[in-house]
């Protein structure tokens, strides 16, 4: 057993990160908590959207609005139950207790949001196709789409997890999240519509713009390393 | 026993806004000796273990354990300490081997203690169902293998028997009794048991220390007085 002269142990951050991300899908495929009640948020939505606007097909900026307002709700839902499991359960404190860098949280819930975000939209892209948009997207167009998704996907799952992790400390977490996020979000949700809305037009999918895959590329980056910065603090007594 | 300070507090304060959980608390613990902490409901001792566990920051006074100030140096303290709380800070999705792999990864210890821990608690026939399906004493079982899978020299421990019959206590000597030998910080109700395994003993009421000394010192009567 070790001494009191014993040498600290730090476990390396990816060694960390690894364990953590193993631990967050090996829960959602127990317990699936996270992606099931997006998904079916998204899908609802859409069948909502279908009646509230009265048509059967939408494009252009209209689809565009409707699949990024949807995307934005069900990631909120998302980032609302990121940390419950954690904090209800003691996880947190558990992991507060390991010899590791506390900013490999941040990284493997991150990791772990953005690719439960990439399983929604596999799911709710071909929903909102069938339910909502024009017939006639090109399938060259999907790759563009997918772009546009997944350079938004990073932001989101960047603010989610930061405001994630500072709502579950608070009573009022389904509240405050919202109401902090949602605000960040909004030139992520600007871009991310603006550089869709050609791929989703009647006549034929346009070309990217990249001023607003830029802005994109550009906020991913700023949010990432502000949230890295600050991360540690949030968990901090 | 050893002579080096394993825990040392000096005048260890902690404030909740406006209510003092800890006021002025101050020891010495030697390395492997046991300081076994009594106290009625409320009286701080849950909360001198959370700041000894680094989760909590002290409001005043100092606290060093293994030679490690607290809050600057917390980050080296942890990894060498283990927390046995009312709450076993387990996943109740995850079976006792999924949860206990993982704190085995982040304590960078081979996966192999976790089966050899799994044994010395007879937990290895369930150890792969969900620990939501465990009993209370199963829980706390897995809880305690958690605590010690990556050795620590200093063990916290809340009422650490609390749910435990007495095949199940005897199990978990080995790994968080006197045995066992590291140092102990442990929290209980029972006079006569607590004093039995104390090197020190400390007294709390309302977060002010109200003894401290030997259990052959203190005894009985002042333990029990504290609960009147």
């Amino acid at each position: 057993m070790s001494t009191v002269a014993g040498p600290p142990r730090v476990t390396p951050t990816r060694v960390a990160v690894g364990a953590l991300l193993r631990k967050e899908l090996l829960l959602e495929r127990r317990a699936g908590q996270v992606i099931p009640a997006m998904a079916l948020f998204a899908v609802t939505t859409f069948v909502v959207f279908r009646f509230a606007l009265d048509t059967t097909s939408v494009e252009g900026d209209v689809a565009s609005g409707v699949l990024w307002v949807t995307l934005l709700f069900a990631a909120m839902l998302g980032a609302n139950r990121l940390f419950v499991t954690d904090h209800e359960e003691g996880g947190l404190e558990a992991f507060l207790l390991a010899p590791v860098d506390r900013t490999s949280l941040f990284v493997a819930k991150a990791t772990t949001f953005f690719t439960f975000l990439v399983v929604l939209e596999i799911v709710a892209i071909p929903a909102f196709v069938v339910l909502l948009l024009e017939p006639g997207l090109p399938v060259a167009a999907l790759g563009r789409l997918a772009l546009v998704l997944l350079l938004a996907d990073v932001g989101i799952a960047v603010i989610g997890t930061l405001f994630g992790a500072l709502a579950i400390q608070t009573r009022s977490r389904d509240l405050i999240l919202p109401l902090m996020a949602l605000p960040l979000l909004v030139p992520v949700v600007i871009s991310g519509a603006k550089a869709t809305a050609p791929i989703l037009a009647a006549t034929g999918a346009g070309a990217l713009p990249g001023r607003y895959l830029a802005v994109l590329c550009l906020y991913d980056l700023v949010f990432g390393l502000l949230a890295y910065a600050v991360f540690d603090f949030l968990l901090d007594d | 026993m050893a002579h080096a300070a394993a825990i040392e507090l000096e005048g260890l304060s902690r404030v909740y806004g406006e209510r003092r959980a800890l006021d002025g608390v101050s020891l010495a613990l030697p390395e492997a000796a046991t300081l076994v902490v009594f106290g009625p409901n409320g009286a701080g001792k849950s909360t001198l273990l959370r700041v000894l566990a680094t989760l909590l920051r002290p409001s005043a006074g100092s606290a060093r354990i293994l030679g490690e100030s607290l809050p600057d140096r917390s980050w080296a303290v942890r990894g060498r300490i283990g927390l046995l709380t009312h709450e076993p800070l387990l996943y109740g999705d995850l079976s006792a081997r999924d949860n206990l792999r993982l704190h085995a990864r982040l304590h960078r210890v081979p996966l192999e203690r976790v089966d050899e821990l799994l044994d010395a608690v007879r937990l290895h026939r369930r150890a792969d169902e969900p620990v939501h399906t465990y009993s209370r004493g199963m829980l706390q079982r897995t809880a305690a293998c958690r605590a010690v899978l990556h050795d620590p020299p200093v063990l916290l421990l809340d009422e650490p028997r609390a749910n435990l019959d007495p095949g199940a206590s005897a199990l978990l000597e080995p790994l968080i009794g006197a045995e066992s030998g590291r140092t102990r910080v442990l929290t209980s109700h029972d006079p006569a048991g607590g004093l039995a395994e104390a090197d020190l003993v400390l007294g709390l009421k309302g977060g002010r220390q109200t003894f401290l000394g030997t259990p052959g010192d203190v005894g009985v009567a002042a333990v029990t007085e504290l609960y009147a």
